[in-house]
Order: structure tokens, then sequence, then C-alpha cells
């Protein structure tokens, strides 16, 4: 048995140089990233679930092009936040459940930080494949091919701040069983700023007009949600571990 | 062992003073008391439902006790829980490893959040406690006695001072229980501390063991 002789090494390290914060949040990120490689299925289904809420509005309202049209931005919008949506609630969730949740808060590192790297790890793998399949959506709905890469930005940086924002609620449900309805209702009156600039911005994207006055304003709420999110998301889940 | 580190680590101590905890309607902890320093392993004892994880989540600054407080070499760790949890690793009853990675790869970015982890410091580890084969293995087909093991290598690996271990002999052989024990006679020989939550009696030595049973709450 040799635990003896591993110990002194072991000791010793106490004066091991602690890695920076910027270094586990990297960690952390990768770590979620090559996780999420071992599971597609659950790449997969927010994507699936946004092309099936928009191909319905062409059934449920008119195939008509000129009609299909005017409720693309409308479509892509709320088949985006809804398919967001659905990802948030495992944000958090298998973490705070297998305990590594708890390892994160007692890491001593700053767990806003770890916590945006999660956030971060999640938008890569839900709001972003979201953005780059809404210009596909929107072709099927008659967007022209001149606005693609203006509705793709639109979503980039709406995506960005509902990520953020939905942290938050994530991390406010973390106690609570089957939270995803009621993380819908935390959420989605945050998101509507998201929505109105968002769709706002595919609009006049559409008509071949400038989109910079509802960029602006959701750049805005990203900074925002970038700035106050991750330390109400480190708090919450500091209340939800308890 | 370099003497200025014996030093350094003999400064450790811990102090709960007054301990009281709800847990909804249950009042848990009432008013416990206790005090280790370098060298020294807590034991705690009491039945299912005593409170054993509680406290030692409440030590770790998972939990807030409703009245007295946590002394981490002195200094109030609710003021700063930050100080006690960079020297402290705590163990809870689940091991907190991803099923979808490796076993080495579990223990490299729990570790990693905290230090460097080198692969060879890795290996070592995982073979101090046995599972040196599992280590390219998802945690998803090890046994329940694996991934404990697997979880002991990262407290291993971790080079905190202060060990908080909830059952940590849960799922492991006779064997596996008396490698928990060497694991923790060893540390707090170097000059470490633990506080372990364990049923079976603690083989460490002389005068390094401290004893407190927690009872439950009779209405």
């Amino acid at each position: 048995m040799n635990a003896a002789a591993t110990m002194p090494a072991v000791s010793a390290a106490v004066g091991l140089p602690r890695v920076a914060p910027w270094t586990a949040a990297r960690a952390l990120l990768a770590r979620d990233l090559r996780l999420a490689l071992r599971r597609r299925d659950q790449l997969v289904q927010p994507l699936a679930f946004f092309a099936l809420v928009t191909t319905l509005f062409p059934l449920a309202v008119s195939p008509e092009s000129s009609q299909l049209r005017m409720l693309a931005p409308g479509a892509l919008w709320v088949g985006a936040l809804l398919a967001a949506l659905l990802a948030l609630d495992a944000l958090f969730r298998e973490d705070a459940h297998d305990g590594t949740l708890e390892q994160l808060v007692l890491s001593g590192q700053p767990l806003a930080l770890l916590l945006l790297a999660k956030t971060a790890a999640h938008w890569v793998l839900t709001g972003l494949p979201l953005s780059l399949m809404a210009p596909l959506l929107g072709f099927t709905l008659g967007v022209p091919a001149v606005a693609f890469a203006a509705v793709t930005a639109t979503m980039v940086l709406g995506s960005v701040a509902l990520s953020l924002i939905g942290a938050i609620g994530a991390a406010l449900t973390l106690g609570i069983r089957r939270s995803g309805v009621l993380l819908a209702i935390l959420i989605l009156p945050l998101a509507v700023p998201i929505l109105i600039f968002g769709a706002r911005a595919t609009t006049l994207a559409i008509r071949g007009q400038s989109i910079a006055a509802p960029m602006e304003l959701l750049a805005a709420l990203a900074v925002l949600a970038l700035t106050l999110g991750p330390l109400a998301a480190a708090a919450a889940v500091r209340i939800g571990l308890e | 062992m370099p003497a200025s580190i014996q030093g350094a680590m003999s400064e450790f101590t811990l102090r709960g003073e007054n301990l009281h905890l709800w847990r909804g309607e249950r009042h848990v902890l009432k008013g416990v008391d206790l005090a280790i320093g370098s060298g020294e392993v807590l034991q705690v004892t009491g039945a299912n439902g005593a409170g054993k994880t509680s406290l030692l989540r409440l030590l770790c600054g998972l939990l807030q006790p409703e009245e007295g407080r946590v002394l981490w070499g002195g200094a109030d760790v609710h003021a700063d829980p930050a100080a006690l949890q960079v020297n402290c690793l705590y163990l809870g009853h689940e091991p907190p490893l991803k099923a979808d990675l490796t076993a080495a790869e579990n223990l490299r970015y729990w570790v990693g959040l905290r230090q460097p982890v080198t692969p060879s410091a890795l290996r070592e580890a995982l073979s101090t406690v046995g599972v040196a084969q599992v280590a390219g293995r998802l945690v998803r087909t090890l046994s329940a006695g694996q991934r404990r093991r697997v979880a002991l290598a990262a407290v291993l690996l971790v080079a905190a001072p202060l060990w908080l271990l909830d059952e940590p002999t849960t799922n492991l052989d006779a064997d596996g229980q008396a490698l928990v024990g060497r694991l923790i006679d060893a540390h707090v020989a170097g000059g470490g501390l633990a506080v372990a939550a364990v049923h079976h009696p603690l083989q460490v030595g002389p005068g390094r063991l401290r004893q407190l049973e927690l009872v439950v709450d009779r209405p």
C-alpha cells in the first residue's frame, strides 16, 4: 500500500500555484463542450423544435409568399425564443443533480465567472446553431437572400442576451422539480424586449432597410445581461444549493 | 516534507461555535461545538437524519447556520467563504462525477478548476486508490465502488489541508474502507485536517482522533 508514500507529495502541493480564474473558466467551457459532443441528441432537439415551430406557420396561416414574408420575423423569433427556452432548463440542472455544481461553488474561484463560462458553452451549443439555422428557415418563409446575414446577426445578439438572462432563471429554478413551465413564466417577460427589437430588426432587414437602431438596442440589452446576469445567477445558485 | 510547509500546515484550525441549523421545520443542529487543528481528524457519528451531512455542508459554506459561526484559522467563514474553500475539499455522499466523461477527464476538469494537474499525478492518484485501469473508461460504465474511488483520487489530487468527507466509504469493499482509513491517517499525519462522517471505527494514529456524536431529535 503506497498511500503514505504519496502523501508527502500531496501535502507539499499546498504550495502549488492555484489556477487563475480565467483558466478555470476555460476548462469548464471545454468540459461542457466535450460533454455536449458525447450527447449530440440534446444538441439536435432545440434545432428540430425550431424547425417544426416555424414550419407550422405556413400550415396554419397561409402558404402565400407575400403573407409568409410578413410573418417571417415573428415566426422566426418566437420559434427561436421557445427553442432556446426549451434548452435553458438543462443549463444547471445536470450539474446540480450529479454534484458537480457544488464543486464549482466550493472551488474558491469566482462563481459568477464559472457560470458565465457555462452560459457561454450553452450559447455555443444552442444560441449559435439556432442563429445559423434562422436564415435557412427564413428562406422557407420567403426571406430574401440579401437579408440572411442581417437575420443571423440579429439572432446572434438576441440569443446572447437571452442565454444570459435565462441563466438567472435556470439558477432560480434549481431547487424545483419539473421547473420547465416556471422557467418560461420567469424568463419570457424579461425576454419581451429582445423579441421586440429582434423581430423589428429582422423586419427591417427583409425590407432592405438599415437595422442599426434595433441592433444597438439589442446590443445594449446583451451588455446589460452580460454585466448583471452572471452575478444574479451566482447568487441564485448559492441559494438553490442550500 | 519541507519544514516550512509543515509549519504552514500546522497553523490551520477549524472551529464551530454553537452551531444551530434549521431545515424547514426541523431543528437539525442544536448548538454544536467542535474544534480541530492540523494533524487531527474529527469523526462525526450519529443515526440517519442526525444532521451529519448538514454539518459538513455547513462547515464548507454550502449552508449558513441560523446561529453560531464557523471559524477557519480564527476568521469567520461567513465573512470570507473563499478563504476556507480554497483550503478545503468537500466530498458529498454522491461522487461528483460526470457520467459521460472518462474517469481521467473528470479528475482533470474537477481538480483543474483549482490547480494545475499533470497526467502523471493523475495516474499516480488513480493507482493509489486502486482504479488505475479505469482511467480511460466513461464514468457511466463504472461500478458505484469504482466511482467512489475515482472521487477519492480527486481528494488526493486537490492539495487541500482540510478534508470534509461525507460517508467516504459508501459502496466500498473492506479493502476500500481500510484504504479510506489509511488515506485519512496519512493526510492528518502530514499536518492535514479531516472531518469525516464514517460509521466504522477509524484507524488513525494515537491522539489524532476526535469524536462528535450527533443525536437525532425525538419529538
